[in-house]
């Protein structure tokens, strides 16, 4: 059954309180069809590993405003892994400078979107790159 | 990616039974897309079933429901106990997408082990459940959790769907629900074993619990349910809830032989019967006969009933 839906969390890790992106983000990837998995503002590390987890996610999309993005992503990729979770694809976006994605990309984030991005690009980058589906 | 079914199967199972979650998390995916890695573990894990206490928490949209299934979990865990939660969201109908939200006031116990959250789209099932939440209980049950909380959508007044599935079904209500006419309408208040007003510190709660009490009194002189109040936002009530779900554990509605857990099996059986008919009626040797009554019937030469008769007959032999 490939045709099932890809599910994805969508979580605002650390302390920024401006969610309206990720929302409008979560209904938009409902609208494509996602299963969509919101937990809320001001998820630990730790929260976000454990949802992922849990709910057996494709893929994570992390919302970062606050600019803590280089403590709190490469913490969450590092628990990902250790969670044995490598096959989850890892997405950032919000307000994360060009100069800081290389090192994002290196701790294990497979693609950094900015202001502007639309909906559609994300999902069809979802779909390209999730991973396979039993 | 999908493993062997029965080799797949086997292992999955036995890394669940051994405590690790990622087994468990995708066990709960496999019942969800109805893989056939599912069906080998169910046969497997349902002997294992059957210890756990399932209970709904349904109502309208907005009462608390999740709220107060953190805050029941969170006095489960102060009293040392496991708990599982499966709590349904509804799909999109129009693109088969959905949001599931429930988490969001849920998200105290991340670390904790002996807390598992999962949440399901309904993925078009009416009633107020999934298709596949039964099985997903029964797979938690399975790997040892004590309590399994199943979250309904938000309900209107006849998704009832959740008093067959659980041993204990808790009907949410917020305060000023409507008038007494409201309480006496059939369908989800019918089939509550515990009422519960949330939002006890609006005003009006106890004017609604009391409203509801004198209204639900039972069918032909039995008891109508208990009427309890609860804020689960601050846990007030919540502590004498849990213990009035346990009393139904007492009492007992958890029995092998109690009409709810009959009621279940039977409900299961006549499930996996109709997939079953389904599934052959795919396959290439009935297919051609199926296509032959379809066509029949819809050009009225044949009524629907006369062609099940046969179908159900050449599938018998």
């Amino acid at each position: 059954m490939t045709d099932r839906p890809i599910k994805v969390l969508i979580a605002k890790p650390g302390l920024d309180g401006h969610d309206r992106g990720a929302k409008v983000l979560a209904r938009g990837l409902r609208d494509e069809g996602f299963e969509v998995v919101y937990t809320g503002l001001r998820q630990t590390p730790e929260m976000v590993a454990t949802a992922a987890l849990q709910e057996d996610v494709d893929i994570v999309g992390l919302s970062i405003l606050s600019g803590a993005h280089m403590t709190l992503v490469p913490r969450i990729c590092q628990l990902l892994q250790a969670e044995g979770l490598s096959d989850v694809l890892v997405t950032a976006g919000g307000i994360i400078p060009d100069d800081d994605v290389p090192a994002l990309k290196a701790a294990g984030v497979s693609a950094v979107f900015g202001p502007g991005t639309t909906i559609a690009q994300v999902a069809d980058y979802f779909r390209a790159n999730a991973r396979p589906r039993d | 990616m999908s493993p062997p079914a029965g080799g797949g199967a086997d292992e999955l199972c036995a890394t669940a039974l051994a405590g690790d979650r990622r087994s468990l998390a995708k066990l709960l995916t496999a019942v969800e897309n109805r893989t056939t890695l599912a069906e080998a573990a169910l046969r497997r894990l349902y002997p294992l079933a059957g210890r756990a206490h399932l209970v709904g928490i349904t109502g309208p949209p907005g009462a608390g429901k999740s709220t107060l299934v953190a805050a029941l979990v969170g006095q489960l865990r102060t009293v040392g106990r496991t708990v599982a939660v499966v709590a349904v969201d509804p799909s999109s109908p129009i693109t088969g997408g959905a949001i599931l939200g429930d988490r969001v006031r849920m998200q105290a116990y991340a670390g904790d082990r002996d807390v598992f959250i999962r949440s399901m789209a309904a993925r078009g099932h009416a009633g107020g459940l999934a298709a596949t939440t039964g099985a997903a209980c029964a797979v938690l049950d399975a790997v040892g959790f004590e309590i399994v909380l199943i979250e309904t959508v938000g309900t209107g007044q006849s998704e009832v769907e959740v008093a067959a599935a659980a041993d204990t079904t808790v009907v949410l209500e917020a305060p000023e629900m409507g008038d007494e006419v409201q309480a006496i309408k059939a369908g989800l208040l019918e089939v509550a074993d515990l009422v519960v007003v949330n939002k006890g510190d609006r005003p009006g709660a106890s004017r609604t619990a009391s409203q509801l009490r004198a209204m639900l009194g039972g069918r032909r002189g039995q008891h109508g349910p208990p009427v309890l109040i609860t804020t689960a936002a601050t846990g007030a009530g919540v502590p004498e809830l849990l213990t009035a779900i346990d009393h139904r554990r007492a009492d007992g509605a958890l029995s092998d032989d109690g009409a709810k857990r009959l009621a279940r099996a039977d409900a299961e059986l006549r499930g996996a019967l109709a997939d079953r008919i389904g599934r052959r009626l795919d396959e290439p040797g009935l297919a051609a006969a199926r296509e032959t009554a379809v066509r029949a019937v819809a050009a009225h030469q044949l009524d629907p009933y006369t062609a099940a008769d046969e179908l159900l007959g050449s599938l018998l032999r």
